[in-house]
């Protein structure tokens, strides 16, 4: 008893306060905030000064005055006349279109190139890794110069063609020509159809897999969801009389030089711009796809290759059904950062002038000298395509991940 | 008996056979390999048809109906030449110094020798894991070679004294600055990465917010953006009079954005340590600083030696976007040679990029040969 009165009686034995990690932990906190809030302080006054200086303008007024330029691909309406602002959006939109059509075609390359590297066929294989090491060791940039430069200069001239696909697409300098559809106001009808397909697709689906599971009996989805999809917006088609027709770029071969070659507004145009930058981001990130594809097969268990071919199941069926879906578990996380990449990379149209939103905006920065406000809007919109991009392929991968039972 | 005739037991072993000519050699691999079935063989087919069609016209262009030798595009004209004309190999010949130093002043490409022998004499048993004196060797690669190399690339002066001549970084270009800007970049990136790693796992809350905030911020921009924002925005940061070197912007640019993914490599090899030595280093009495510079970001490091390649092989490749921004590195320096009309030939550009494509490849291509050697020396006792 008296021992321990003894011990409680004097003040605790505490270390010092510098030897406290809670309070040091606390020092160094409020050092780094006012160091951030000092370098922040220091940023913004210089700004100001020097935007003061210079006559720059700041705020966001510019995006409502005329851009006075024009865009040579406009997926919403535009003309000179149209704003900054509008502008923006414009290449914005480009921005999205080259980083979906990229990211499709990435992903069936690398599929089907990530694939043929394991294919027993030496050629095959062999064929696969040579096309993986040579261009995913050439930076990106070079390629998309090879491909705007050095390939799509190549081609025939305006005034000349070359047709492929029984006549029905042609490549010269000024891009790729093709049939535009044409809808008549019964189209809709059509399009209706196919929204129907679809969702009659799904419900079906969910009751084959239900009676599959209860039954045991299996259902011919494949071939209803094609007959449904396919069949009924097609069944429409000539139900309501053939709404939907093709129309095909004239070319004017003969009669006075500056009139021949492809005449404006007819047919559908691919700019060189987007084939150059398309070809070289897809080509370039499937490298990368590829190689995630190969890791993701090799890391499936051989075992269940094998306990695979033990069941009878042949080898088609065992990759799609019993490898792919294992695979998947570690292909998606990198896959999603290849899709980043690639969205990012997208933003190298600005070499070629291909209207991006990289390159849009360089003009507006030029034209109007708003450096902060546009490079602003360049951060926040690759932020957030990076955002909502990774968001939804951990929606996909929480789908695909293990559900241990 | 007659019995004794049924049995025959046999004394020697039976002749070794040979195994049958279709199974062994060549063939015997061809048969297994490429021609199993009849969809393996139509696959081998095509696959050689693709390999003979793409290899073909490259031979022909870049070997066989090249030029090799000219003084001007004359040489490299189809009608002087005589028909189809390959690659002009005479005109990479004579930009060649412009594409490894750019415009850098004939009499003191000396000093870029010195500084790329000093790299590579440094570097090389850097990388090589069996060379001695590792210690002496990194010191004098992170610290010494880049003061070195900083003097000896924009001169020298004391005073009055002009020890060597002031070469403006304008001038600088090609491969020199491609090497510039990718290997500061990576060096200059490593300590920022480790701290950030560092504060991205520390218990502070504040500290890691803000790591967090910086990785993910870099990590989501592209490039080029951030090229965009230190050429023309971090001018307007800086007070009256103060001017950065455009090629000092580029730097500070790249140097932050590689630090980003620098971070994240560092991240996992500090993760890849097993707790059991933070606790040995903190049983031991070890500071936080200690513990970490003698017990774990050795072992770390080591261990992330394939991601740091991995790494530079990213960031070499994307120097190519400082044209963008109006500097001449090796692409740059190639795409302004176009505009020269002394060598403009149809098959000029094909020249210079194919030149552009193999100088990039051969380095990208011996790095990731490199990281896969180290990731195989790494990587003992969890083979499977």
């Amino acid at each position: 008893m008296s021992v321990q009165e003894q011990h409680t009686a004097g003040p605790p034995a505490r270390a010092s306060l510098i030897n406290d990690p809670k309070v040091r932990g606390l020092f160094y906190q409020i050092l780094l905030v006012s160091a951030l809030v000092a370098l922040g302080y220091f940023i913004v006054t210089n700004t100001l000064a020097n935007l003061e200086r210079q006559n720059i303008a700041s705020g966001w007024d510019f995006l409502s005055t005329t851009a006075g330029f024009g865009i040579i691909q406009a997926l919403a309406p535009y003309s000179e006349t149209s704003s900054y602002g509008q502008a923006l959006f414009i290449g914005f939109l480009n921005t999205v279109l080259v980083a979906v059509i990229g990211i499709i075609f990435a992903t069936i390359i690398g599929f089907i190139v990530g694939v043929a590297r394991l294919s027993n066929n030496w050629v095959i294989s062999r064929l696969a890794y040579c096309y993986i090491e040579l261009l995913r060791n050439i930076p990106l940039l070079l390629q998309i110069f090879f491909w705007y430069f050095a390939v799509l200069r190549a081609v025939p001239g305006k005034r000349d063609k070359w047709s492929f696909f029984f006549n029905s697409f042609h490549l010269n300098i000024t891009g790729l020509r093709g049939p535009k559809p044409v809808f008549a106001p019964s189209a809709e009808f059509v399009g209706f159809a196919l929204i129907l397909g679809i969702v009659l697709t799904v419900i079906v689906a969910r009751w084959a897999r239900k009676r599959q599971e209860a039954t045991g009996q299996q259902f011919p989805m494949f071939r209803t969801g094609v007959g449904l999809i396919l069949g009924l917006p097609i069944l429409t088609y000539f139900v309501v009389g053939m709404p939907i027709s093709l129309d095909f770029p004239v070319f004017v071969e003969t009669g006075p030089i500056l009139r021949r070659g492809f005449q404006l507004g007819t047919g559908f145009n691919v700019i060189p711009e987007f084939l150059a930058l398309t070809a070289a981001l897809s080509l370039y990130t499937a490298t990368f796809i590829a190689e995630i594809v190969r890791a993701g097969i090799q890391a499936v268990s051989h075992g269940q290759t094998e306990a695979a071919h033990a069941l009878g199941i042949r080898p088609g069926p065992t990759l799609r059904l019993v490898v792919i879906p294992q695979a998947m578990r570690v292909i998606i996380p990198p896959l999603t950062s290849q899709y980043l990449n690639l969205t990012k990379n997208s933003s190298l149209a600005v070499a070629i002038a291909f209207p991006d939103l990289v390159s849009v905006g360089g003009t507006v920065l030029n034209q109007t000298g708003q450096a902060i406000e546009i490079i602003a809007i360049w951060m926040v919109v690759y932020l957030s395509l990076s955002l909502i991009t990774s968001a939804f392929m951990n929606w996909y991968n929480q789908r695909m991940a293990l559900v241990e039972r | 008996m007659a019995n004794a005739d049924m049995f025959h037991i046999r004394t020697e072993e039976a002749p070794v056979m040979p195994a049958p000519v279709s199974t062994t050699g060549v063939i015997g691999w061809m048969r297994q390999n490429l021609f199993s079935s009849i969809p393996n063989t139509i696959l081998t087919i095509i696959g050689i048809l693709i390999a003979y069609s793409i290899i073909e016209p490259f031979i022909k262009f870049a070997f066989v109906d090249a030029i090799w030798t000219g003084t001007d595009r004359k040489a490299c004209l189809p009608a002087e030449a005589g028909g189809y004309v390959g690659a002009c190999w005479a005109y990479v010949e004579a930009y060649f110094p412009q594409f490894i130093y750019g415009r850098y002043p004939v009499e003191e490409i000396y000093r870029v020798n010195i500084v790329y022998a000093m790299f590579v004499v440094l570097l090389v048993p850097l990388a090589m894991p069996s060379a001695p004196f590792k210690a002496i060797n990194a010191v004098l690669f992170l610290f010494v070679f880049p003061i070195v190399a900083y003097f000896l690339l924009t001169g020298l002066v004391f005073g009055d004294t002009v020890i060597l001549p002031i070469v403006e970084t304008p001038v600088w270009g090609g491969l020199l600055v491609t090497l510039v800007i990718a290997v500061t970049g990576i060096v200059a990136s490593l300590p920022l990465g480790i701290l950030l790693a560092l504060g991205r796992r520390s218990k502070m809350p504040i500290v890691k917010l803000v790591s967090v905030i910086f990785i993910e911020f870099w990590r989501g921009v592209p490039l080029i953006t951030v090229l965009f924002m230190s050429s023309v925005m971090l001018p307007l940061f800086l007070p009256e009079g103060v001017v950065f070197d455009k090629l000092l912007r580029v730097l500070i640019g790249v140097t932050l954005f590689s630090a980003a993914y620098m971070a994240e490599v560092v991240r996992g090899g500090l993760q890849a340590i097993p707790k059991g030595q933070y606790e040995g280093a903190m049983a031991l009495g070890l500071r936080f600083w200690q513990m970490m510079g003698l017990i774990i970001l050795p072992q770390a490091l080591k261990l992330v030696i394939p991601g740091i390649v991995n790494t530079f092989i990213g960031l070499f490749k994307d120097t190519t976007l400082v044209l963008i921004v109006g500097m001449y590195d090796l692409l740059g320096q190639i795409q302004s040679s176009f505009s020269d009309p002394t060598w403009s030939t149809p098959t000029q550009s094909h020249s210079g990029y194919l030149f552009a494509a193999m100088v990039f490849w051969c380095f990208c291509f011996g790095m990731s040969r490199y990281s896969i050697f180290m990731e195989k020396k790494l990587h003992t006792g969890h083979k499977r």
